[in-house]
């Protein structure tokens, strides 16, 4: 490691840290409906919106009906997203003819089955893409079905976060807010003005937003290459604040219009962090002792940093095979050093292992670099990122609820190690929120051990319709332990809704496809519904006071349990799977074996 | 009127008297050895009877283990007819699955056995006695015990055992509890007041008494004592439900993760093209070294042994839940009467108004209480016979004409030889001076005052239209009781004192003993909204009670403990009876039900921080056939594939037996504040659950290898 890349580590930690408290701020005065400087402005739109929509603002629902308006806006999604793209070819702002007899040669067929997958995967936050985007989607598809629903998944996450900090907060209540209200405000007030502010500023820094078809240019080399185009800034912006992740292009942002500088790279890992962050904040406020929400902020950097580095050592250490090579690959003034397969220059290993890290974190899932070349412990830890649930930060309002039901899980037991039955900022912790957070917690590693198990061995016929390519193996790029990687990848990027890719396996076959659109569902609404029944059930909950004999959540000491809980919950879960992924890789290597 | 010596207190047990122990857990009055000979092979017999199915199929976690056991069985069977090869080793952890769910069928069975003993021999005194039944007529009737229904009255003279629960409607006699609660000093049950409850199966020492008969055949105190100690009407507490769900949960993720391994290592094969697929008998085994056993197998005991630790203590739990609410109990409501202080108050001292006598003051006390048999009257006398030796006056040669102590006159006193001696409340005595033509010097207020200040009661004494002075009467904390106060609040739980006195006398006592809070002048009334207030603001309320007029509050209190001595309407309404009849024991019972809660806690924890060292044991062995590269994960050194999964297994299993002392005892508990009690019970239960098995599975595996057993 390197002290400029540890530096830019850390400069990143801090400058997070410093926007937490005045995110988190603005976050809980526009939840809780208060006046904001916004207001002025965009209070009429939001008037607007529940006019038309025939929304009364003041009306709270349960957290049954929550859910209900919850899955009935996910089913319209769903439905939307798909229609539009199959019927992309009949409709405008398709200037590659994608989906029409005139489409190039190399565009990718919008199958039912790829359909599916993709409107599932925007709906869910996941934005899995087993397409390649440049020679797939229409730009009307990326703006009016993507995009808005990066925007619309986004807010339907903070909206159950929201719901279930309410549930923490309130008492004697059976209501949990107005799911309508929660995601219009979210929309208007948080994500539209930060994401025009963002847009510009990448404008400014080089990324382009037009509605041009792509050019050819003759490179130096005198051969032809053929650069897209597209309104990508406007996308970006949303992307990586409601980490989504879903390129505009299939580089996501390790491509130069998706990414050009290190300063684009560095806002947009903050724009990554940044609601997540804040809404800690916003819980501690909530239920009225910051300290609370302070506790579970350090419990998500702790274990953000350590993986940051483990992950930034790993590939600054680089491989050992070339060392015994004799090929010169530490760092010096005149090249990175390290592991630069897979990587960009411009980024260096130090902000290709953090953007890892923090995509991973954060279930965002775009990406600087692929996560394929990485060494095997480098790639180990976004992988167990994505499978302790995405609880550093996380997803945006995802982080925080699922950090939340971790939470629920430790003090149920930590709480009775100080002789009193479970209690938690004031509610106790009974029968059934255990029960729902142990639903949660086990849907998810169900679906990822589940179908990486099928996965594994499905034995599919050679150009059938389910996976053309033969047994559902015959996808993969790598053999061997890495092979098993990259499935196991695929389905806890699903199922953890990050979308990212370990890429270096092709899934657009029906068998992946649907697989995979169910393991996003599962993982997303399994994960949702519990939350929200969670939030109902501690809102009618009355408010126990604290006292010397209740379990501290403040201190180094729960932050200890918290994290223990985390990782331990998720290595026992997936330490037999890892163990024939990345960690026999890393031993292979060790001995001399490579991918 | 005969002649009045110094009175000596009743042969009544007296609370006050009882040696306070140290600790907040005192040794039981019935302890028995942990590991009885008698319920130990009880015991062991009820953990193969409880191999059935349909009784394991009650406990997720162990219903597992016994199907996997079957199934290595079933397995090792089809291999041993095909003489296929690793048939010992299927054996060996086929008989150690087996034993992973008898050693847990051990530990529910000892605790219950436990349970039965103390049933039987409650039983045994159940014998069918002979009631003396009274006819309306007046005649008696001689019929079996077991006939009597309620309201039946009958006689019990010397001798005799006490036919059923009853009230004693006339008459007062001594009576032998020791049945119920172990105490062999006779204690008084007397018609009216709150001592007039007596219990079948007690024995009648001296005197002779009427009883009326309160509950039917079946119905009785000891009925449902036997009930409650065989666990006929045990229930699964909420928390443990949860706690229930929590490791159900877990153990579907353990059998998924176990399950999808055949088609993980069948990919790995084709990919590396050597090796061989885990044996049923390897999955089943880390699947159960995996899966939360420990913390299955011990659940219900711990449980079971809790309400065991609280009938140790004399104190029978109506509930399990009861048990479990008082380790969450926020409030303590403390009768300041024989819980924080001593029985009664205590006359010390003799003030006199401005020049009068000490000697003429003490000495109209002493006249004026000698037929006051309260217990400050009776301390009245003894402190004027100790200082001025006073005694054994007659008074009969005298005129004398006593005036009972009444709530209208507030006084009591004597009319002797023309004086008319009173005392009593500071104002009755003015207002009886200044009726009397006297005037009332104004050192007696201050003096008055002052004493009420300090906790005291002041008891104004008066000759005629003559202010004496004052007899300074005061309530006597308890040795030891400022500190299980502060102790208690270190854990959390505010004290609460209730008394009847006004609000300056119990702010001095408060103070004195270092409660948090108290409650003056409180009737019944009082302490049903005190309980109600709190319990709104979402505080558990535990109190102890006696009379009928606490059982509204009993009822309302989320642990109330009726005493045994009390009334048969507290009994009913509160969800614990002390045996003893000491209220001071409510804390040692929150004591206990915070210790169960951590001993579940922390055998969770512990039984999860296991599975580390099992995966290092299991995972290369079972795919270093395949990845040799996987060996290195074999930190322990352990001697081959088969040695290391058996010795993960066995750990496993003997883990379990190792810790039944522990969740039958129960886990240390110290009144310290929850963060100390969390950092200690991590420190031990998780991260020592993490080290542990390694030195324990490594010294497994090298015995193994030394037996030739692997």
């Amino acid at each position: 490691m390197t002290s400029l890349g540890i530096s830019q580590i850390v400069v990143y930690f801090l400058i997070i840290l410093a926007i937490t408290k005045p995110v988190g701020t603005f976050l809980f005065r526009v939840f809780e409906g208060e006046r904001t400087f916004l207001h002025p402005v965009l209070r009429p739109l939001e008037k607007l919106i529940y006019w038309a929509g025939g929304v009364r603002e003041g009306e709270e629902q349960s957290w049954v009906r929550y859910s209900a308006s919850l899955i009935s806006l996910s089913i319209f999604s769903v439905l939307f997203v798909y229609v539009l793209q199959r019927l992309q070819g009949h409709l405008p702002l398709n200037p590659m003819h994608f989906s029409t007899p005139h489409a190039p040669p190399n565009a990718t067929a919008m199958t039912p089955d790829l359909a599916f997958n993709t409107a599932v995967s925007f709906v869910t936050n996941t934005n899995w893409q087993s397409y390649s985007p440049d020679t797939t989607v229409s730009y009307l598809t990326q703006m009016a079905a993507l995009a808005v629903q990066n925007f619309v998944s986004a807010a339907v996450g903070i909206a159950v976060a929201v719901a279930l900090i309410r549930g923490f907060a309130r008492h004697t209540a059976k209501t949990i807010g107005n799911f309508w209200v929660d995601v219009t405000r979210c929309t208007v007030y948080i994500l539209l003005p930060i994401c025009i502010l963002a847009t510009l500023f990448f404008v400014w820094q080089g990324c382009i937003q037009n509605f041009k078809g792509p050019v050819t240019a003759t490179t130096l080399e005198g051969s032809t290459q053929v650069i897209e185009q597209g309104p990508l800034a406007s996308q970006l912006a949303i992307k990586m604040l409601g980490t989504n992740g879903g390129g505009f292009f299939n580089a996501n942002s390790a491509h130069p219009y998706e990414n050009p500088t290190p300063l684009s790279n560095m806002f947009q890992l903050l724009l990554i962090f940044a609601l997540g962050a804040g809404l800690t904040y916003m819980f501690g406020k909530a239920v009225r002792d910051t300290r609370q929400g302070w506790a579970i902020f350090a419990a998500m950097s702790v274990m953000f940093l350590v993986g940051a580095f483990i992950c930034y050592g790993a590939e600054q250490r680089g491989n050992p095979m070339l060392t015994s090579m004799g090929v010169e690959h530490a760092y010096t003034g005149s090249q990175p050093g390290g592991n630069m397969e897979g990587k960009e220059v411009r980024f260096g290993n130090a902000m290709t292992a953090l953007f890892a890290t923090v995509t991973t974190d954060a279930s965002c899932g775009a990406v600087v670099a692929m996560h394929d070349s990485f060494t095997p412990i480098g790639g180990l830890v976004p992988l167990f990122n994505i499978q302790t649930d995405e609880v550093i930060f996380g997803g945006v309002g995802a982080g925080l609820y699922s950090m939340l039901i971790y939470v629920i899980v430790a003090v149920f037991i930590g709480g009775l190690m100080v002789g009193r039955t479970p209690e938690y900022v004031g509610k106790k912790i009974e029968q059934k929120e255990v029960k729902m957070a142990i639903i949660a917690v086990l849907a998810t590693s169900f679906v990822i051990l589940g179908f990486t198990a099928l996965s594994s061995v499905a034995p599919f016929a050679k150009n059938g319709y389910w996976n053309a390519p033969g047994p559902a193996t015959a996808n993969l790029n790598n053999n061997g332990a890495h092979g098993f990687s990259e499935i196991l990848y695929a389905y806890s990027s699903g199922a953890g809704n990050n979308g990212s890719a370990f890429a270096g396996i092709n899934a657009n076959t029906p068998w992946y496809n649907l697989t995979l659109a169910l393991d996003m569902l599962v993982g997303r609404f399994l994960f949702i519904i519990p939350a929200l029944a969670i939030a109902g059930s501690l809102a009618g909950k009355k408010l126990i006071p604290t006292t010397a004999g209740t379990l501290p959540t403040t201190g180094t000491l729960f932050v200890v349990l918290l994290i223990g809980t985390v990782v331990i919950v998720g290595a026992l879960t997936y330490f037999p799977a890892l163990s024939l992924g990345p960690i026999v890789e890393h031993f292979q290597m060790l001995g001399g074996k490579l991918f | 009127m005969s002649s009045v010596t110094t009175p000596t207190p009743p042969a009544d047990r007296r609370p006050d008297t009882r040696q306070e122990s140290a600790s907040l857990i005192s040794k039981g009055v019935r302890a028995r050895p942990l590991f009885d000979p008698e319920i130990l092979r009880r015991a062991i017999k009820e953990s193969f009877v409880k191999l059935n199915p349909r009784l394991v199929a009650k406990n997720p976690v162990m219903f597992v283990v016994e199907v996997g056991a079957a199934l290595t069985t079933v397995f090792v069977i089809k291999d041993a007819i095909a003489h296929a090869g690793g048939v010992f080793f299927g054996v060996q952890i086929a008989f150690w699955l087996w034993f992973t769910v008898v050693f847990a069928n051990f530990a529910e069975a000892m605790a219950e056995a436990r349970g039965k003993a103390q049933a039987d021999a409650l039983r045994k005194t159940k014998t069918d006695t002979v009631a003396r039944k009274i006819r309306p007529d007046g005649c008696f009737e001689m019929v079996p015990a077991s006939r009597l229904r309620s309201g039946d009255v009958c006689q019990c003279e010397v001798g005799d055992l006490i036919p059923g629960d009853g009230e004693v409607v006339e008459g007062v006699a001594s009576v032998d509890e020791s049945v119920i609660t172990g105490e062999s000093a006779p204690v008084i049950r007397e018609s009216g007041g709150d001592r007039s409850a007596v219990t079948g199966g007690t024995k009648v020492l001296s005197d002779h008494i009427k009883v009326r008969i309160t509950s039917n055949p079946g119905e009785t105190f000891l009925d449902r004592m036997i009930a409650l100690v065989e666990g006929a009407v045990r229930q699964k507490t909420p928390n443990e439900i949860a706690l229930n769900i929590l490791i159900a949960g877990l153990t579907l993720i353990f059998l998924m993760a176990v399950a999808t391994l055949p088609p993980y290592a069948k990919y790995a094969i084709q990919a590396v093209g050597k090796g061989s697929a885990p044996t049923v008998a390897v999955l089943v085994s880390l699947l159960v070294c995996l899966i939360p056993t420990t913390i299955g197998g011990l659940l219900s005991a711990i449980g079971i042994a809790g309400m065991d630790r609280v009938m140790q203590h004399n104190v029978l739990a109506m509930s399990g839940k009861a048990v479990e609410a008082s380790g969450d109990v926020n409030t303590l409501l403390l009768d300041k009467t024989g819980t924080i202080t001593l029985g009664n108050r205590q006359a010390v001292e003799f003030i006199t108004v401005d020049g009068v006598n000490e000697r003429d003051l003490a000495d109209a006390a002493q006249l004026s209480s000698l037929a006051d048999e309260t217990p400050e009257g009776r301390s009245i006398v003894v402190l004027a016979k100790e200082k001025y030796n006073f005694r054994g006056r007659e008074v009969a040669e005298h005129e004398a004409h006593f005036i009972p102590f009444s709530a209208y006159t507030r006084m009591s006193g004597v009319d002797i030889d023309g004086r008319r001696l009173r005392k009593g409340a500071t104002d009755a005595i003015t207002q009886f001076v200044k009726a009397a033509g006297g005037a009332v010097p104004p050192s007696l207020s201050e003096i008055s005052d002052r004493i009420s200040r300090n906790g005291g009661t002041p008891l104004a004494v008066a000759d005629n239209r003559r202010v004496l002075g004052i007899v300074h009467l005061k309530d006597i904390v308890k040795g030891g009781m400022k500190e299980r106060l502060a102790s208690l609040r270190a854990m959390g739980i505010r004290s609460v004192m209730i008394t009847g006195d006004n609000p300056l006398t119990a702010a001095a006592i408060a103070q004195e003993a270092g409660v948090d809070d108290f409650l003056a002048q409180a009737t019944p009334k009082d302490k049903l909204e005190y309980i109600k207030k709190e319990q709104a603001e979402g505080r558990l309320v535990a109190m102890t009670g006696d009379g009928t007029n606490d059982a509204p509050a009993l009822a309302q209190a989320d642990v109330g403990v009726a005493m045994n001595t009390g009334t048969m309407a507290a009994k009913e309404a509160g969800n614990m009876v002390d045996l003893d009849s000491n209220p001071t024991k409510l804390i040692e019972v929150v004591a206990i039900g915070k210790q169960l809660l951590i001993t579940r806690g922390s055998l969770t924890t512990f039984s999860i921080a296991n599975d580390v060292a099992k995966y290092f044991a299991i995972i290369p062995a079972m795919f270093a056939p395949i990845y040799p590269e996987l060996n290195k994960l074999n930190i322990m050194g352990l001697h081959s594939p088969q040695s290391a999964v058996l010795a993960a297994v066995i750990f496993n299993a003997l883990i379990i037996i190792a810790l039944v002392p522990l969740a039958l005892r129960g886990v240390q508990y110290k009144p310290v504040s929850a963060g100390q009690m969390l950092t200690r019970n991590l420190l031990i239960y998780g991260l020592g659950g993490i080290i542990v098995p390694f030195p324990g599975i490594w010294l497994i595996d090298k015995i193994l290898v030394a037996l030739h057993l692997a």
